[in-house]
């Protein structure tokens, strides 16, 4: 097999490439526009500010909110632990007596560190399980429900596996209970249609690197009306209303702008698309691969996602054999400490099973030649791996 | 346009914007373990390691936050568990003061620089405290004595942390041997871009604290979430360049104090040591706002105060410490960025004069 000019980069849940489309939109900001979008005083603050709020409105318009209900993070993580601390911390501080937060057990680590934050403080965080196909039980949630409940999150679309949890359901269990509902739709945005007002829901979290945007900059939707209320994780300037405090990086904000409003526009292409190459992808490794399956609900999930168990060789010998293919074991931000994989243990996976198994994230910028390399690339390293 | 809100955010200096779309060009994740998420990676450890460098510390003892006002808030809600005692100067960021709402308050005096006898009085009274003083005031420019007020911290057995966002690229300090405890960046303020900032802290205070913001066990534990990868490149890459071009902006600044002065200006923290980038200047009877307004009709671009909370020009709380009374809502920032010019400044006199001449015969 003749080796690839550059490295094959599958691994689009952990990060996309940048679009030219953004870096372009982002170049004017990082030469002569350079003011504080808070300093409106003068022409180069209210240049700044203009940019931000023009943004503002692309970002509402991925998720169909109003763009007074868009706060700007440093990225998804914090936009989860100011949902999730900022809506219990805040209950507290207004009398409600309601201590019981209820999340996922194959949430994003931020969601879970998160719930266990507030354990700390005197909350009462419930970790749901899931089924098989990585998908939460409604009835689980709802016996849940049974005990008064301040707060439910639950991710849109899982970051190791691609499954997509049925949102809208989930939010009018949790609303029918009084309970607020956040919903982590890091990996949804531009992969399926978030509508916040169809979908009903409190709270929702973006990511701008996970929608060819930069690094360093996501978003929180906090529903208007009703009005959610939230405290803020830490204080200032008072900018974002109040809910984040700190000069706003009007670059990357128009970055994430830029990566909405395409994101919006490019869904259903996108998605039409990678779903060629993922389905192309597995019938060849099907293929040359007898016994390998593929993880999570095979009618709920994401198109640019395959979680593959493998069934002789471990996901670190295969990425040791395909030096060209960039795949991983499962979330990025742990993936330095190699450990079993808690998303697929919680759906039923042995550790042994778990280290068997690989994420592969196509994305906008993958090719059918990347596909056919990494299937190629694969089964030979299986095979090497089974000769052995 | 002339440009002279340096303090609200410097332009971004060429070597920051390079460093930027390297880094924006490069695809992965620096936590992923394959080759391009080893790439990023290298470009943050780089950064980390060139920033430490400049500033004396170790690669280990820096946590990448969002910016300076995450910084704040991050090392004082690290240094602060159980209830220690929180002693913040009258004249800091918002930041601190939002992140200390029940802190004992340190004065300054009437140029604005705060009194260490009280300090030192508070301190040997009420044994072990955590303290907040900022190296250079944002509104004024002006300097506190911080290697003495760390000596006088350590002497008590209390944690000093040092807000060096306006001082950074500035003047010069090395945290290793200032010996505080942290001290808080921010990119923006030495020519890089928003978004990215950093909290120093000390090796023994450096571990072991529960974030702010939890998750993926980024920064050692100490800052969950995907780093942001360019703007760090960029904040390492001006900061490199802040420190080894020394600041000429002195004599700059003290041509526009002049004008100002002859003008009828009264400049707020003159007699203390300052950024000699910074001015503040006063018009007797004048709205602060009205002033701000009519230097952006001509083409200068300054600011009331603080940029943060935007709109509002609320009263400044510094000014107002330093007992500047009604003069307090009549004074502007005048903050030179680092490529200020001449011409710049000369352009600033001559709107300076025509704009209190003007607003001053219409007071009278």
């Amino acid at each position: 097999m003749q080796r690839p000019n550059r490295p094959i980069y599958l691994d689009n849940q952990a990060t996309t490439p940048c679009d030219p489309r953004v870096l372009e939109a982002m170049l004017p900001w990082f030469a002569e526009r350079f003011g504080n979008p808070s300093s409106v005083e003068h022409a180069f603050g209210r240049d700044a500010e203009a940019a931000v709020e023009e943004a503002r409105g692309f970002v509402a318009a991925l998720i169909g909110a109003a763009a007074s209900e868009i706060v700007f993070t440093s990225g998804a993580t914090e936009s989860n632990n100011l949902a999730i601390k900022g809506a219990a911390r805040f209950a507290r501080s207004v009398g409600d007596s309601r201590r019981r937060i209820i999340t996922v057990a194959t949430e994003h680590k931020c969601v879970l560190e998160s719930m266990r934050d507030l354990g700390q403080e005197g909350f009462a965080p419930v970790f749901l399980p899931v089924g098989a196909d990585g998908l939460l039980d409604p009835e689980a949630l709802g016996a849940a429900l049974a005990d008064p409940t301040l707060l439910v999150s639950v991710m849109a679309v899982n970051n190791e596996t691609g499954v997509i949890q049925d949102i809208p359901a989930l939010a009018a269990m949790a609303h029918a209970a009084g309970t607020l509902f956040h919903t982590d739709a890091a990996q949804a945005g531009g992969k399926i249609p978030i509508d916040v007002r169809a979908w009903d829901i409190d709270l929702l979290s973006l990511s701008g690197h996970k929608i060819y945007g930069p690094k360093g900059v996501g978003a929180l939707f906090v529903r208007r009306r009703p009005r959610v209320r939230l405290t803020p994780l830490f204080s200032g300037g008072g900018q974002e209303r109040g809910l984040r405090s700190g000069t706003l990086p009007a670059p990357l904000v128009v970055g994430l702008g830029e990566a909405a409003r395409l994101a919006l526009a490019e869904c259903e292409e996108d998605r039409a698309r990678i779903t060629t190459l993922r389905t192309r992808l597995l019938a060849a490794l099907s293929a040359a691969v007898p016994g390998l399956r593929v993880n999570g609900a095979p009618n709920a999930r994401i198109a640019g996602n395959l979680n593959l168990t493998f069934p002789e060789a471990t996901a670190a010998r295969l990425m040791e054999a395909a030096p060209d293919l960039c795949v991983s074991t499962g979330s990025a931000c742990s993936s330095a400490a190699i450990e079993p994989s808690y998303v697929l243990r919680a759906m039923g996976l042995s550790t042994e099973e778990a280290g068997r198994t690989l994420r592969i994230g196509i994305g906008r910028f993958t090719s059918a030649a990347d596909v056919d390399f990494a299937a190629t690339a694969l089964a030979a390293a299986h095979a090497a791996a089974l000769a052995a | 346009m002339i440009y002279l809100d340096a303090n609200a955010a410097e332009p971004l200096r060429p070597t920051a914007r390079i460093a930027m779309i390297e880094a924006l060009g490069q695809v992965g994740n620096p936590s992923s373990v394959h080759g391009p998420g080893r790439a990023a990676r290298r470009i943050l450890e780089n950064a980390r390691e060139s920033l430490t460098a400049n500033f004396g510390a170790r690669p280990t003892d820096l946590v990448f936050t969002s910016g300076g006002t995450e910084a704040d808030a991050l090392a004082l809600h690290a240094l602060s568990p159980g209830l220690r005692r929180v002693i913040i100067g009258a004249t800091e960021h918002d930041a601190v003061r939002a992140a200390a709402p029940e802190a004992a308050i340190l004065p300054v005096d009437s140029s604005g620089v705060a009194d260490l006898a009280t300090l030192e009085a508070i301190l040997a009274e009420e044994g072990p405290a955590l303290v907040a003083l900022m190296l250079a005031n944002n509104e004024t420019g002006v300097l506190h004595p911080i290697a003495e007020a760390a000596r006088l911290c350590r002497r008590f057995g209390a944690l000093l942390h040092v807000d060096a966002v306006q001082a950074a690229g500035r003047v010069a300090f090395n945290f290793a041997t200032l010996g505080a405890a942290s001290l808080a960046l921010s990119s923006h303020k030495v020519g890089g871009p928003a978004g990215a900032g950093a909290l120093l802290l000390a090796p023994e205070v450096a571990e072991h604290f529960r974030p702010l913001i939890g998750g993926g066990g980024q920064e050692r534990g100490r800052r969950g979430g995907t780093p942001a990868l360019a703007a760090i490149a960029g904040f390492a890459a001006a900061a490199h360049e802040a420190l080894a071009t020394p600041s000429a902006l002195g004599p700059l600044r003290d041509a526009a104090e002049l004008a100002a002065r002859t003008a009828g200006a009264v400049v707020l923290g003159a007699d203390a040591p300052r950024l000699d980038n910074t001015t503040t200047l006063a018009l007797p009877g004048l709205k602060a706002e009205t002033q701000v307004i009519a230097l952006d009709l001509a083409g200068i671009a300054v600011s009331a105060g603080a940029a943060c909370s935007s709109g509002k020009v609320a009263e400044s709380h510094v000014l107002k410490a330093m007992g500047a009374g009604a003069l307090a809502g009549q004074a502007i920032r005048v903050s030179l960025p680092w490529n200020a010019s001449e011409e710049d400044v000369q352009r600033f006199a001559t709107a300076y004069a025509e704009m209190a001449a003007r607003l001053l015969r219409r007071a009278a």
